[in-house]
């Protein structure tokens, strides 16, 4: 029935599968995606939208490497926006809403056309491990499945529980039941295991809202994309979403809710995000604000469900319903499905290698939720790395890592195993140190040189990146090397207030003055010419603006990544025995010996890890 | 380094001192002391407890090399949390390198500089900032920089710099918010709050950078310029101004000073001596250069001391008439006059003593007439007195120390001594400088936030603490966010 040893057999197809089948299809290892039910391909579970604040830099970072989420969220976007224009680039941050139907559709149509990769329909119920090494799965039938390696991405079906008010019942998602026999095995063999919580809000029905009494919020009026492929286009028509508020009237309504609520009545004990709070939390914890935003996001093209965002709750259906009512627009409501909360199993990500293999488990890779992320780009990333990282281990060749300074990827990982989390794991900006190096703009450059040596980029992808970067670097020497004259600058100058030029001056410095943009600089002569001539698109003179304009804030984070790298240089011992040294905090031992760092940068990460542990710790390395 | 070795040093001041503690630790230190000793007890030192003293004799086979007294700290309970024995022995130059050789000879390693407090620090006996200032304590001579160590320690500085940092951390957290979150309803951090709080951490960064300056003066000794001919008995007021013990001392190593430049504690506090050459006598080239070095050392100086020797002053007197003398045409008198002057001008804040020296060779009447005429003088502090008898030395020593109680020393202000914190106050002061005028052109969050990072991991330096999940702590914490 089956090939009979698989090179890589990803258990579960969400963001994480998706991603890692392709990956390990793609890298030319036989591959097997196996799932609980082969409709259900790359769902939304939660709302229809990709991107977003430093979410969006992790789409193109995927993108850029060769994955298919960017090409994806763009043939299913129904709107666009590059969000925090207004800031600094390291900030722009695409996000699209995306057709949730067609996002999976669009995901099933491109793995099936992926060479390599077989599909299977059964719940994986088992792992086969034979001396700390996995070697394939057991199914709910009792099939064995025999493979080199396995990418568990399970997602919240892991004895997933759904919580709606004071009911509760198994399962993975509203609608499907839930996994069962895989976290036995783990721990087992040795994992620590733990729960996590998430919440979805309500779905409704478009035609029962009153959008007049809503804020419109349109997409960009000029829309960009994901994809750095020509393959796919920015959008000729977008849908809205709209904007709307809660009141000290819903906040109430909600409240006669609390005494059945999971949250407040201790059925539910794990953690769930901070930054993603349920609606109930929200009154909880900031009781003095009397309104919260809603977001009103249809879900495609042609369908009117619409996803309430900013009302995530597991509060009884009833008063779900009957605070939504209170809503201004939501008056005559009608809902298609409620809200609901779901705890499910993770294993702390501490477990892990940079690679996302298990410590315990040889050519074990765990990606997306398990490891206690949350957010389909996060979930997305990983199962690139995983799935890239299974196949490169099958083929004997290096494990393939990203630096924290090279991608959000890098953070993501680097954070998840280095510090562990307690809470489902969102990226953020702010939890990059040089997020000015990782910029959505120029994520090929990062990553797609890298990817394209190991097999992942194609060709055109490479060669696409490669031409961009000539061009635009090319454009920068000539703007480093062309003057301009007192006369053909200072009224652009003045406009500003920007004090005026005695003498000629290269076009790179004025350029680099405040407020000066790309509109101004190719009025200069021979600028104009020069775009025309080589040929430059938006991108390229985007990326130009930016190596220009912030070429200062670039040195210096470059500069101080290289600092951080030379600690990265400093690698500790395989199984060092860490209780020996007295001189650190009984914490850092007990959590150093857990996290087992390579390097003393890493170390230098793990919380709980002062920074006089780091100089004993450098001490001791020989430093 | 090597940590698992014995090792030797001495664990007092180097020099000569009344007493001098040479330390042994590590594994082998009973093991290599114990054979050394014969106590007065008779008791073999191998078998007593930790924490006991022990009163016998050093010896190096049948030579005894000095009376000594033996502490005994066991196991884990040392300074060093390694087995320590620490030889108290007579304050002699000699005798200590005695001593330390025989021990070296026996197996134990040199220390290296800091060793001791190193291993402490290893062995879990101190934090890295304590361990810092314990080595600044070691090297103090004195208790005015005991109490900045102390101060150090306590934490004193370091909270000042921790409630800074926490300020701008909240708010980083603000501009973090406005970055991570600007589609969430939330208020943005309010840019003119922002210019007061960098104007305030420019303040006190500045404040404390400055009192680094107090601060390593207090640690190496306040300096003193002696301004005064060879001849003049600038050695003999040193001897004197010196202990005893110390003065003897010199004699048994056979040693004189050639130069001058000492250190000395007076009342607790530490001075440093430095000698000039005088600024007299200014047609000659290589007396220019000598008087070109002379200001130099004058400047560096926080007194200066100009030393006239009233012995010359009475013979002068008693030879020509005293109104020639005290003219300003010749003479002992006129000369110091000139040379005072010169001083004055180029430094007119600095703080001034004229010494007439070999006053024990006057007369009463003599000593009266010699006031007088100093006290003309403007500007200057005087002070009559003999170094050989050591009439006048400790009106001296009152002198000196009143410059220094009117200064830092007295108020408790916060002083920073170690130049680890002196850089990374100077570097997060360059930082928020950077914050400051990103403020005034209206600077996008993303770009602020390097700034504001820069400077939080100086301070972060200093209290060692690491900022980024505190960011994010602080954001959850505090907004509302999360659609």
């Amino acid at each position: 029935m089956f090939e009979k040893e698989y090179d890589v057999i990803v258990v579960g197809a969400g963001h994480a599968g998706s991603e890692a089948a392709a990956a390990a299809a793609n890298m030319g290892s036989k591959t097997l995606l196996v799932t609980m039910n082969l409709q259900n391909i790359a769902q939304m579970s939660c709302n229809p939208a990709m991107g977003g604040i430093a979410k969006g830099q992790i789409v193109r970072e995927i993108d850029a490497m060769g994955g298919y989420s960017g090409l994806v969220s763009d043939t299913s976007a129904i709107q666009f926006k590059m969000l925090n224009k207004s800031k600094g680039p390291a900030m722009w941050s695409p996000r699209v809403q995306s057709d949730r139907m067609r996002f999976a559709e669009d995901w099933r149509i491109r793995l099936e056309q992926t060479p390599n990769l077989d599909f299977y329909q059964e719940m994986v119920a088992g792992l086969i491990i034979k001396n700390h090494k996995v070697i394939g799965v057991k199914t709910s039938l009792g099939l064995e499945i025999k493979g080199k390696s396995v990418v568990l991405t399970n997602g919240t079906f892991l004895n997933g529980l759904i919580h709606i008010g004071d009911k509760n019942f198994g399962g993975g998602r509203a609608g499907e039941r839930a996994a069962t026999g895989i976290t036995k095995d783990l721990v087992d063999v040795g994992f620590e295991t733990g729960r996590m919580k998430t919440g979805t809000p309500p779905r409704v029905d478009g035609r029962s809202l009153d959008y007049s009494k809503m804020t419109e919020q349109p997409g960009d009026e000029v829309p960009s994309k994901f994809s750095f492929l020509d393959e796919t286009k920015p959008l000729s028509k977008q849908r809205s979403c709209y904007m709307t508020y809660t009141s000290n009237e819903v906040h109430e309504i909600l409240k006669e809710g609390f005494e059945r609520s999971p949250m407040f009545n201790g059925r539910i004990q794990s953690i769930g995000p901070r930054y993603c709070p349920s609606i109930e939390d929200k009154i909880n914890r900031f009781a003095d604000k009397d309104r919260h935003q809603l977001f009103v996001e249809p879900e495609g093209w042609n369908t009117v469900e619409v996803y309430v965002n900013g009302f995530s709750t597991s509060l009884p259906e009833d008063v779900q319903f009957k605070a939504l009512r209170s809503v201004a627009g939501f008056e005559n409501v009608k809902f298609f499905r409620p809200g609901y909360a779901i705890e499910y199993d993770y294993f702390p990500p501490t477990q892990l290698k940079h690679s996302l293999e298990t410590k315990l488990v040889e050519n074990l890779y765990f990606a997306g939720q398990i490891n206690g992320t949350t957010g389909y780009e996060e979930a997305a990333s990983q199962g690139l790395m995983a799935g890239l990282n299974a196949a490169l281990k099958i083929q004997g060749k290096e494990e393939f890592l990203l630096k924290r300074n090279e991608a959000y990827i890098g953070v993501l990982i680097d954070d998840l195993i280095t510090k562990g989390t307690e809470e489902p794991y969102r990226m953020f900006t702010s939890r990059a140190e040089y997020r000015t190096l990782l910029r959505q703009d120029n994520a090929d450059f990062r990553l797609t040189e890298r990817a394209y040596k190991l097999g992942l980029a194609s060709e055109k992808r490479m060669r696409k990146m490669e031409e961009k970067k000539d061009k635009s670097f090319a454009f920068v020497n000539y703007l480093k090397d062309k003057s301009v004259s007192p006369e053909d600058a200072n009224p652009v100058l003045e406009k500003y207030n920007s004090s005026p030029m005695k003498q000629s001056d290269k076009i790179f410095k004025v350029f680099s003055r405040p407020n000066i943009d790309m509109k101004d600089i190719r009025n200069f002569p021979g600028v104009e010419e020069y775009i025309q001539e080589n040929n430059l698109n938006s991108e390229m003179l985007e990326q130009t603006e930016i190596q220009v304009k912030y070429s200062g804030y670039i040195a210096k984070e470059k500069n101080n990544a290289d600092k951080l790298n030379r600690l990265e240089d400093v690698k500790i011992p395989k199984d060092f025995d860490y209780s020996r040294i007295k001189s650190m905090s009984f914490e850092a031992r007990e959590k150093l010996n857990k996290v087992q760092p390579t390097s003393v940068s890493q170390a230098s990460r793990i919380s709980g890890v002062s920074p006089n542990d780091v100089s004993v710790l450098l001490v001791y390395m020989g430093r | 380094m090597k940590l698992n070795d014995t090792i030797v040093a001495l664990a007092t001041p180097s020099g000569a001192g009344a007493i001098a503690i040479i330390r042994v630790s590590g594994p082998k230190a009973m093991e290599i002391v114990a054979p050394l000793f014969k106590a007065k007890s008779n008791k073999p030192l191998e078998k007593q407890p930790s924490h006991t003293l022990h009163l016998g004799n050093l010896v190096d086979g049948e030579r005894s090399l000095d009376e000594v007294l033996v502490s005994v700290f066991r196991g884990s309970k040392s300074y060093t949390g390694e087995e320590t024995i620490e030889i108290s022995c007579h304050g002699s130059p000699y005798i200590q390198q005695e001593i330390i050789q025989l021990m070296i000879r026996k197996g134990c390693r040199s220390a290296e500089a800091g060793e001791f407090t190193m291993r402490a620090f290893l062995n879990g006996k101190m934090d890295l900032s304590q361990a810092e200032a314990v080595a600044d304590l070691i090297s103090s001579e004195n208790q005015a920089s005991h109490q900045m160590a102390m101060q150090q320690m306590r934490g004193g500085f370091s909270s000042e710099i921790h409630r800074l940092r926490q300020e701008l951390l909240d708010f980083a957290s603000l501009i973090e918010l406005e970055l991570d979150f600007s589609e969430e309803d939330v208020e943005f951090a309010n840019r003119e709050q922002f210019k007061e709080l960098v104007a305030k951490i420019q303040q006190v960064l500045k404040r404390l950078i400055d009192s680094f300056a107090t601060g390593n003066v207090l640690k190496n000794g306040i300096p003193v310029a002696i301004v005064g001919e060879p001849n003049v008995g600038k050695s003999t007021l040193l001897n004197a101004l010196l202990n005893e013990e110390r003065a003897i001392v010199s004699e048994i190593a056979g040693t004189t000073r050639d130069s001058i430049e000492d250190e000395m504690s007076i009342g607790g506090v530490g001075f440093r001596f430095i000698d000039t050459a005088g600024i007299r006598e200014t047609q000659d080239v290589v007396e220019s250069i000598g008087i070109k070095r002379t200001f130099d050392k004058i400047s560096q100086a926080q007194v200066v001391v100009a030393l006239v020797d009233s012995g010359k002053w009475k013979e002068e007197n008693t030879t020509s008439s005293a109104l020639q003398a005290s003219s300003p045409n010749g003479g002992e008198i006129s000369k110091l006059f000139t040379e005072i002057e010169k001083i004055k001008n180029k430094f007119p804040q600095k703080p001034l003593v004229i010494i007439a020296n070999k006053i024990d060779q006057l007369s009463e009447e003599e000593r009266k007439e010699l006031r007088e005429t100093l006290n003309k003088i403007k500007g200057a502090s005087l002070q009559l007195l003999s170094a050989k008898t050591g009439e006048g030395v400790e009106e001296l020593k009152m002198k000196l120390l009143e410059f220094v109680n009117t200064g830092a020393l007295r108020n408790n202000n916060t002083i920073v001594t170690n130049s680890r914190h002196y850089n990374a106050l100077l570097k997060a002061l360059e930082e928020i400088n950077k914050v400051e005028e990103g403020l005034n052109n209206d600077l996008s969050g993303d770009l602020l936030a390097i700034d504001i990072r820069e400077a939080l991991h100086y301070f972060g330096e200093i209290t060692g603490e690491v900022t980024n999940d505190e960011l994010l702590g602080n954001i959850f914490g505090n907004f509302c966010i999360g659609k």
